[in-house]
């Protein structure tokens, strides 16, 4: 399912002497299948974008179009469940809106909503709960007796439960352990990977953007100021410094290495990239190198 | 040199739980000395931190602040030597305004006015948020709600500042704005720091690092000494250093590289020295 963004912006409490631009003309299509990083400094708009994605904010002008629905200043809020279902939001610090006395009943809570019978539902949180790595015997646990860790996968769950084909995530590792952090990116790309999920993630991670992410979107006061692979976004650290974002660390080694005096046709993005164009410039034990 | 802190065989267990989260913990924080406490989540580290200025009274052992032991008795005495920084700064805030909120912890004591407000202005002056004095603080960004809450402990002089876990919940920028702040604050008199932290750049800071798990103090050591764990810190609670990960991929590939940890400058000299060899 294809999100296309045509000509939308977005004036917060319009008409009232507090109206703040929240998006202004963004123009660009999500497309389906595709794992997408919105990343931006600090009320750049990234949530207000996000928030568009499954129209919890609808355009003040131009349009959204969600699939086959399209979303204007005139959409009707009537009618908008089937996109709740299709586009599954995570929130930041999600863990905070689990409520149930169960893991189950919470997991479940989301597909009953949307009409799905009490039996399935159940079936489902059982799947969910595997599916994001935590033991079956949680589900007859109270979430609020669980880890910090471990009650955001049970949210995940939550949201995964409603079938979604588009997963957005608005920093879904903030605060978590650098354990943590890496289980949940692994879990994401998995989903992105077996289940042919569209990924909507939002991160000031750049590590994050250049490991996982097929495409970047950079926001800026409101404006959609460039688009595309993230090696077509890190090529260029002066302008990223510029517009304080910053670099994923194999980049900040390559730009270190390169200005004592190694040589790389263009700026690696992870790890092991760059070990493998240092290879050739370094000195390698006898029968030990790979290629 | 005194101590700032002295923990002496410190158990704590919290009601209803199986467990102690803390068991046997001894440790000593000399005066000016900055200390990191490192662990995944769960290893005790909040609790260790809530012990040492008596949000939680030891089961048994005991904890010393400033050579005077804590105790029911000297439990405010010693708070006042004491400020933390908690994780979320959302959950920190009762004043109207910045500056209310940077005099509340004075008024409590019953500081007379003039002197209050006198210790609110350079306390906010300290953390750079002088021209947010009559602001709220809900309006502020990540960075600066943070920045307003040392600022009430930093009018308060205590001798101790820690931060537990203080940066996690802030963006790249935020993170760099409060350790340089919290280098500032050291630059300009003396202050003993404990950090609790899940981030290597805030660790890397460190005099010391201390390593918790599962309630027990596993590893002490200097940031050079605890990163040369490589892989395994991720397993510990830390961030691998970006360093330790290439110089891995690297031997991985047959490139003879040194044992002993390297920071990135480091690593770069190195591989430029290896590189001239050719």
């Amino acid at each position: 399912m294809d999100i296309t963004f045509d000509h939308v912006s977005y004036t917060y409490q319009a008409g009232t002497p507090f109206a703040g631009e929240g998006l202004q003309d963004i123009s660009v299509t999500i497309h389906d299948g595709s794992y997408t990083a919105i990343i931006g400094h600090t009320g750049s708009g990234k949530s207000t974008l996000l928030q568009h994605l499954n129209a919890l904010l609808k355009p003040t002008s131009g349009t959204v179009t969600i699939g086959d629905r399209q979303i204007t200043s005139e959409t009707s809020n009537k009618n908008l469940k089937p996109l709740r279902q299709q586009v599954g939001m995570v929130f930041q610090f999600a863990e905070n809106q689990l409520f149930e006395q169960t893991v189950a009943r919470d997991i479940a809570f989301g597909p009953k909503n949307f009409g799905v019978p009490e039996a399935k539902a159940n079936a489902l949180a059982e799947q969910m709960v595997t599916l994001v790595g935590l033991p079956a015997s949680v589900l007859s646990q109270s979430p609020f007796d669980l880890s910090g860790g471990q009650m955001r996968r049970v949210a995940i769950a939550g949201v995964l439960a409603m079938q979604p084909s588009v997963l957005v995530l608005d920093e879904p590792t903030a605060g978590l352990d650098p354990a943590g952090r890496r289980d949940m990116m692994q879990l994401f790309a998995k989903l992105h990977r077996e289940q042919h999920l569209t990924v909507v993630l939002v991160t000031h991670q750049m590590d994050d953007v250049a490991d996982y992410a097929d495409h970047v979107l950079v926001m800026d006061h409101g404006r959609l100021v460039k688009t595309g692979t993230p090696r077509e976004i890190f090529a260029d650290p002066v302008w990223l410094t510029a517009n304080q974002l910053g670099l994923p660390k194999t980049t900040q080694m390559a730009m270190a290495l390169q200005r004592r005096g190694f040589k790389f046709a263009e700026l690696p993005l992870t790890t092991s990239a760059l070990a493998a164009a240092l290879l050739p410039q370094l000195p390698v034990k006898a029968g030990e190198r790979d290629e | 040199m005194t101590q700032a802190i002295e923990i002496a065989h410190l158990n704590y267990q919290y009601p209803d739980t199986p467990r102690p989260a803390l068991r046997d913990v001894s440790l000593s924080v000399a005066s000016g000395e900055w200390v990191a406490i490192i662990g995944h989540n769960g290893s005790g580290k909040s609790t260790l931190a809530k012990n040492i200025n008596g949000l939680l009274a030891p089961g048994s052992g005991t904890v010393t602040v400033g050579g005077e032991l804590l105790t029911e008795e000297s439990v405010w005495d010693i708070r006042a030597k004491v400020g933390i920084v908690f994780q979320n700064p959302d959950n920190q805030f009762v004043g109207a305004t910045v500056a209310d909120d940077v005099a509340f912890g004075l008024e409590n004591r019953g500081m007379p006015r003039p002197e209050m407000i006198k210790r609110v202005d350079s306390a906010l002056a300290a953390v750079n948020m002088t021209e947010f004095a009559t602001r709220e603080p809900a309006r502020l960004s990540g960075g600066q709600k943070q920045r307003v809450a040392i600022a009430g402990i930093v009018a308060q002089t205590p001798d101790i500042i820690i931060l537990d876990e203080a940066t996690s919940m802030l963006d790249p920028a935020g993170r760099q704005e409060i350790l340089s702040l919290i280098r500032e604050l050291r630059a300009a008199r003396p202050l003993t720091v404990v950090s609790i932290t899940h981030d290597i750049d805030e660790a890397a800071l460190a005099d010391r690092i201390v390593l918790l798990n599962d309630g027990e103090i596993v590893e002490t050591g200097t940031p050079a000494e605890i990163f040369r764990h490589g892989e395994e810190l991720i397993d510990l609670g830390l961030d691998v250093p970006y360093a330790g990960r290439l110089k891995a991929a690297l031997a991985q590939r047959g490139v003879a590289v040194p044992a002993a940890y390297l920071d990135a400058e480091g690593l770069v000299d190195y591989l430029w020295t290896l590189h001239s060899t050719m």
